[in-house]
């Protein structure tokens, strides 16, 4: 795995004074490169000028304490939520020029589950923008919303209405949904939180084979004890940018605890990331 | 003969079988394009909207006047009244938007202020030119008397137009309502289609304004979509079930206010509405009240079925009386409480089928599986027969033993 397309930074307090310290390069092959991203509620900012790179075919997670900005990077980027400042580049297009490239799994609980809709038409709702306002969905389409329902193994429920779904049906119906917009890039908000242990394993084989396919994953992670299995990349993040690199180099103990805070107890830092050397 | 027969074959007269086509058409324009209104919870922005035409058509009146016509146009009428809806509407947007007062507080404000605002210019109209006025005031709740041919088109027009936009607009209005963020970053501009909704429903508000009035059109709106919900588990079927169930109530109420002509028509409408919303509400098979009670009752009839026989498995006394009346019921039990034959072999078969879960969570992996493991499914219906017999040998009897 070389997906070090940035140099790891120890704990740089970035930007403090606002600058930005190392502009996204738009550049091709970088599927997701922001630049001095900004997010305000008011006077007092989630998300302080934050430049982050996500490299190909990887998988990486955005990492940092509750309140410290992931979601509200992630919903920035994609313009979700309005960025105060910044620049956002996907495989060197400004965003909105991309967007067919791009897949987003939003949080679970961010919809109303008892909406009238079968677990199908959620997940044809991923080719909508293919289908078009007035186009009629082809056989073919169906079938490939069947098949990516059946990808996370939720084929049987095609028919049931959402509202009886679990917790980690629901997840895996937005992550089919995800897969049929065919993108290069899926972003997935907190994919593995309040599911069960099925639904984790399914999500994380899917989205495995999503990097081997040559794609980048990038999630929203809160649980650090499963960073090394599941992911290559880390960005950690508290409000500003703490550090980001390969697992192996920037998921260290200083850097958790620089992000962290005094939040995580020592010993389980030391748990968490037995680095290799360095 | 009959009055209210005669209004129903259209056969009470021009005016009350134009008024009863023109009412149907509404309704299912009404009822159709509330839809993603009541799917995106956005109901009572309508109210506000609907008050919001009165100052439009105070003011069109007053410029068509000063200008030399009799101001009585509809067409001018229904003009003004979209713009100062429009305007209305921008105004709830901008303050959720831009300041720190939630939409219900727009929605309050926008409403009473406009509300109040064509109020004033009614009574300065009614004031200034005597006489020419007359039929302003039935914008308020509504009016069938002299209704006109041209009313009816207006109708007719608008409302197909309302109703085509509705079905072409579905998806992005689905994928807004139900999901607003995904849609955003699917490069959707999601407050575009909203403002395109609530154009929408302003359309239906213009031109019902007469019929119904304004006070009244947001329960033509929501009504029929609400009552649809209970019917269909799919946005596209509520979109026609909300339309048929709005053009029956507007077909039936004017008929009945044909039927009785002191009654207002507006009223009526919304009558017969909500006549069928409650019906659904107790009747409909899945989401309605009566269906739930059965299927709660059912479920406690199950559990207390279950409890009852592992009780008489483990010879403890059942204290509860409904488990008693059910166990006898179902002959599983003499009345003196003692367990029939039937009775017995039941309670061996739920005792043996714990045993046997207890196995299957020990052996199997597959928590997909013996999660299913609630008590009163099945075990027959989550592992195959081989399966199970393979927990058999496991839990071993009198053979295994033997074999030992």
């Amino acid at each position: 795995m070389e997906p070090s397309l940035t140099h790891i930074k120890q704990p740089t307090i970035a930007a403090q004074d606002g600058q930005v310290t190392h502009p996204a390069s738009p550049e091709a092959d970088v599927p997701l490169a922001v630049s001095g991203v900004t997010v305000s509620y008011g006077e007092k900012p989630a998300v302080f000028s934050v430049d982050a790179v996500f490299p190909a075919k990887a998988m990486s997670a955005i990492i940092g304490p509750n309140g410290a900005g992931k979601s509200t990077l992630l919903k920035a980027a994609l313009g979700v939520i309005p960025r105060l400042s910044g620049e956002v580049f996907v495989f060197g297009q400004p965003i909105e020029e991309a967007r067919e490239r791009i897949a987003y799994v939003p949080q679970r609980a961010s919809v109303d589950w008892d909406f009238p809709t079968t677990v199908i038409d959620v997940v044809q709702m991923g080719l909508y923008r293919k289908v078009g306002l007035l186009g009629r969905l082809s056989g073919h389409m169906k079938a490939r919303a069947l098949d990516c329902l059946d990808r996370v193994g939720m084929a049987d429920f095609a028919q049931r209405q959402i509202g009886q779904l679990s917790g980690g049906q629901q997840q895996r119906v937005f992550l089919a949904r995800a897969l049929a917009q065919d993108a290069d890039l899926y972003l997935l908000d907190e994919p593995f939180a309040g599911v069960d242990a099925a639904t984790e394993r399914a999500i994380i084989d899917v989205l495995k084979l999503l990097k081997a396919e040559g794609k980048a994953v990038v999630a929203v992670h809160h649980d650090l004890s499963t960073v090394r299995d599941y992911f290559d990349h880390v960005f950690l993040i508290n409000v500003r940018r703490m550090a980001e690199g390969p697992v192996e180099t920037a998921f260290t103990t200083e850097n958790l605890q620089a992000t962290y805070g005094g939040r995580l107890a020592a010993t389980h830092l030391d748990e968490l990331s037995m680095t290799g050397g360095v | 003969m009959n009055p209210f027969l005669d209004a129903l074959l259209l056969q009470a007269g021009y005016n009350a079988a134009l008024v009863a086509i023109g009412a149907a058409l509404l309704g299912f324009a009404a009822g159709s394009s509330g839809t993603f209104l009541f799917l995106r919870k956005r109901a009572l922005v309508s109210d506000a909207v609907a008050h919001a035409t009165l100052p439009g058509v105070g003011i069109a009146f007053i410029v068509m006047v000063s200008l030399g016509g009799d101001g009585r146009s509809l067409i001018g009428l229904l003009l003004g009244s979209a713009i100062t809806a429009w305007i209305g509407l921008l105004l709830i947007e901008w303050i959720a938007r831009h300041t720190r007062l939630a939409e219900d507080a727009a929605i309050g404000a926008v409403l009473g202020v406009f509300f109040g605002a064509g109020i004033v210019l009614l009574t300065i109209i009614q004031s200034m030119s005597a006489g020419r006025q007359a039929g302003l005031e039935g914008f308020l709740l509504g009016s069938t008397a002299g209704m006109l041919f041209q009313d009816a088109v207006i109708i007719a027009i608008g409302g197909s137009l309302a109703v085509l936009a509705t079905w072409l607009l579905r998806r992005p209005m689905t994928l807004v309502a139900f999901d607003s963020e995904y849609a955003a970053a699917m490069g959707y501009d999601v407050r575009r289609i909203d403002l395109l909704m609530m154009g929408l429903v302003m359309a239906v508000t213009v031109i019902g304004l007469k019929l119904v009035g304004l006070i009244l059109i947001v329960a033509m709106l929501i009504i029929p979509a609400v009552t649809a919900r209970f019917w269909t588990e799919r946005s596209n079927r509520v979109i026609w079930i909300a339309g048929a169930v709005g053009g029956v109530s507007g077909y039936l109420g004017a008929v009945l206010s044909a039927s009785a002509p002191a009654l207002p028509t507006g009223p009526l409408i919304v009558l017969v509405a909500a006549g069928i919303f409650v019906f659904s509400l107790l009747f409909a098979p899945v989401r309605g009240v009566l269906a739930a009670v059965i299927r709660h009752r059912r479920f406690q009839a199950r559990v207390h079925r279950r409890q009852g026989l592992l009780a008489l498995a483990a010879q403890h006394p059942i204290r509860e009386a409904y488990t008693l009346r059910l166990l006898r019921r179902e002959g599983l039990v003499r009345a003196d409480g003692v367990p029939t034959e039937t009775g017995r072999a039941q309670a061996a078969k739920i005792a043996r089928d714990e045993r046997r879960w207890d196995i299957a969570r020990e052996v199997h992996q597959d928590v997909g599986l013996t999660g299913r493991y609630d008590g009163l499914t099945p075990i027959e219906d989550v592992f195959t027969a081989d399966e199970i017999a393979d927990f058999d040998h496991r839990l071993g009897g009198p053979i295994a033993v033997g074999d030992l």
